[in-house]
């Protein structure tokens, strides 16, 4: 039953009396449009139960599966397992933190709010900017709690502080490459369920057929050499590097160059889907 | 008064031959209007006329394919930011944050909308209070009632007191009390100073709310005027022929051929404009009972919006110019 009925007539002098807006540089309120977006967005994870639980058990579900139940079987070498394995999960978590920007981004297009924006004078790219950002926020929580479990598993990690400094930048760099990559996805897709689809599909295989849960050695030729040459590995491989002692090579290089890359491709797209989206 | 006559200047929304498509289908074939700073005009049409195209042009969310439309003398098109600025879209569902609570929503927009933090919490105060929603200010919006979330989308619409205001089918699934208070609320916001363009799929509405009707149909406008210019089109008096069941209907309307009717087969009622008064319903009496038809009922009334908007968008209605004699 709607109910439109006010208690008190409307006073439609103060009501429509002309505001003056307020006069600022461009940037000042691309500024301001990200950031008010990135609030609503991060409200969204707070209040919406299922990302929550998400943001915390999965991680440590997947830390306790991997650790204790194929843990005993995969040879990792000197390596003990629990320190193999935490730069896996981390990524892992990571990537599928990124399938909330192409979900809630999705529910955003569908809903009238995204034509309510778009028909006011602000930014256009801030809300893209502003669910990337929500990402990045609830990705850090994540990290935390991945640390926390893989301490409880048996990671010990060797890295001096320079180094945790390296893990941690090329962990958002990573974050925000294939949060911008999720935005694609979240713009492409025509309903919430493919956008969970989308997510699954492309991330669980991609994390899989990486070096996280076991060393690429073991994997078929095809398999091996896609694994050993795809950027989720060259991560993996940097972080588990910089914490653990395995050899660094090129990876964090690759890595960071496929970040900036994939970001760089990325960033016009979404911008073209965001503005072709509402043009049709 | 007509606007198409009014200055340039006392004009808030001027369109002018505006097309579209989606992909081939060709949805405005070139429609004008012009709306005058402090009016309403209503634009009617049945679904599918091309009403909600036409608001998501004039408030920048999508591109014409052609002709030209300004909004508070801004091109829709090369001043896109300037246009923003001068309105608020009250779209067909509302368009709400669930997440968010009232006053977060208010809040936001305000901000969107480049009013100062000031001016932004002191508006939301005001709006909150004026829609009856400070009790539920601080709950999150998904909580809220229908009727609630209509008040809020209405309020944020209106956080940076535009001076145009789009609303699409402002009224459409209201319960007919809401329906009346919000016609009410237009009236007012119309008496506040504001230029309003709302479209709407009701007759009645338009007559209540608008100072000039533009009706479209199908992507074009198929007549425009106040209500009473609009009544007067269709002719004086409308005489509503109730058929017994014992006679053929299709036998009915083809003894009327050539007057201007409405036949509506399931209540076997025909329609007719009785443009010369007595003499048609003479006419057509005798034509009816020449073809053995027999007359249940005879009602003579005034038209009403609805018989225009029948008689002009041919809904299921033959027109016929001529007249008998
Ligand atoms: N995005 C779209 N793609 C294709 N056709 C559309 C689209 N939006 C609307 N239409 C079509 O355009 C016509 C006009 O639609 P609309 O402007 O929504 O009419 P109204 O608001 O008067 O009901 C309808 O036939 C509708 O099916
Ligand atoms: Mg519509």
């Amino acid at each position: 039953m709607t109910e439109i009925t006010l208690r008190s007539p409307l006073q439609p002098d103060r009501l429509l009396a002309p505001i003056q807006p307020e006069r600022r540089s461009e940037m000042y309120w691309l500024i301001s449009d990200s950031w008010i977006m990135a609030k609503r967005s991060t409200m969204h994870i707070i209040r919406s139960m299922d990302q929550v639980l998400s943001l915390i058990l999965f991680p440590i579900m997947f830390m306790l599966l991997n650790r204790y139940v194929l843990g005993g079987a995969i040879d990792t070498g000197e390596v003990s397992y629990a320190n193999f394995l935490f730069a896996g999960i981390l990524i892992q978590s990571l990537a599928f933190g990124a399938n909330y920007t192409t979900i809630n981004l999705a529910v955003d297009m569908k809903e009238g709010i995204v034509d309510r924006f778009r028909s006011l004078p602000m930014s256009g790219s801030a809300l893209v900017i502003g669910h990337i950002a929500a990402d990045l926020v609830r990705n850090v929580i994540s990290g935390i709690i991945i640390i926390v479990a893989g301490f409880a598993v048996g990671f010990r990690p060797n890295a001096s502080l320079v180094e945790w400094l390296y893990v941690i930048g090329l962990s958002l760099l990573f974050t925000l490459s294939i949060s911008w990559l999720s935005a694609i996805l979240g713009l492409i897709v025509k309903s919430l369920e493919a956008a969970q689809w989308a997510g699954f599909v492309l991330i669980f295989p991609l994390t899989f057929v990486s070096s996280a849960f076991v060393p690429t050695e073991t994997m078929p030729r095809a398999i091996r050499t896609f694994a050993e040459n795809q950027p989720i590995t060259h991560t993996i491989n940097a972080i588990r590097a910089w914490l653990v002692g395995t050899p660094l090579e090129d990876s964090a290089l690759l890595s960071v160059v496929w970040s900036i890359a994939l970001i760089v491709i990325a960033v016009p797209i979404t911008n073209w889907l965001f503005r072709r989206h509402s043009t049709q | 008064m007509d606007p198409r006559q009014s200055n340039a200047a006392d004009n808030a929304i001027v369109v002018r031959n505006l097309q579209k498509s989606y992909k081939d289908f060709k949805v405005l074939h070139g429609i004008d209007i012009t709306v005058r700073r402090g009016s309403i005009l209503a634009l009617l049409g049945p679904n599918g006329a091309g009403k909600t195209t036409t608001i998501r042009i004039l408030s920048t969310l999508l591109p014409p394919d052609g002709g030209e439309a300004q909004v508070n003398g801004f091109d829709v098109v090369n001043q896109a930011c300037d246009v923003r600025s001068s309105i608020g879209l009250t779209g067909q569902f509302a368009a709400v944050d669930e997440y968010l609570t009232g006053e977060e929503n208010l809040l936001m927009l305000g901000r969107l909308y480049r009013l100062s933090q000031a001016d932004t919490r002191r508006r939301t105060r005001e709006l909150l209070e004026q829609f009856d929603l400070v009790d539920a200010a601080r709950r999150p919006v998904r909580t809220y009632s229908g009727g609630m979330k209509r008040r809020l989308d209405l309020a944020m619409s209106l956080i940076a007191a535009p001076p145009i205001i789009f609303l699409d089918e402002p009224t459409t699934g209201l319960d007919p009390r809401s329906r009346l208070s919000m016609w009410n609320l237009i009236k007012e916001l119309a008496r506040g100073g504001a230029t309003i363009l709302l479209t709407t799929q009701y007759m009645d509405e338009a007559d209540f709310l608008a100072d000039w009707i533009v009706v479209i149909d199908e992507g074009k406008v198929i007549a425009e005027g106040d209500a009473n210019s609009l009544k007067s089109r269709v002719g004086a008096d409308h005489v509503d022929l109730t058929i017994s069941a014992d006679s053929n209907f299709a036998l009915a309307q083809q003894a009327v051929d050539g007057v201007q009717f409405q036949a509506n087969p399931e209540q076997r009622i025909l329609t007719i404009a009785a443009n010369d008064g007595v003499t048609t319903l003479r006419n057509i009496l005798r034509r009816l009972d020449e073809a053995q038809i027999e007359i249940e009922g005879l009602n003579m009334r005034r038209p009403t919006l609805d018989d225009v908007f029948l008689f002009l968008t041919d809904n299921g209605s033959h027109e016929h110019a001529k007249e008998i004699n």
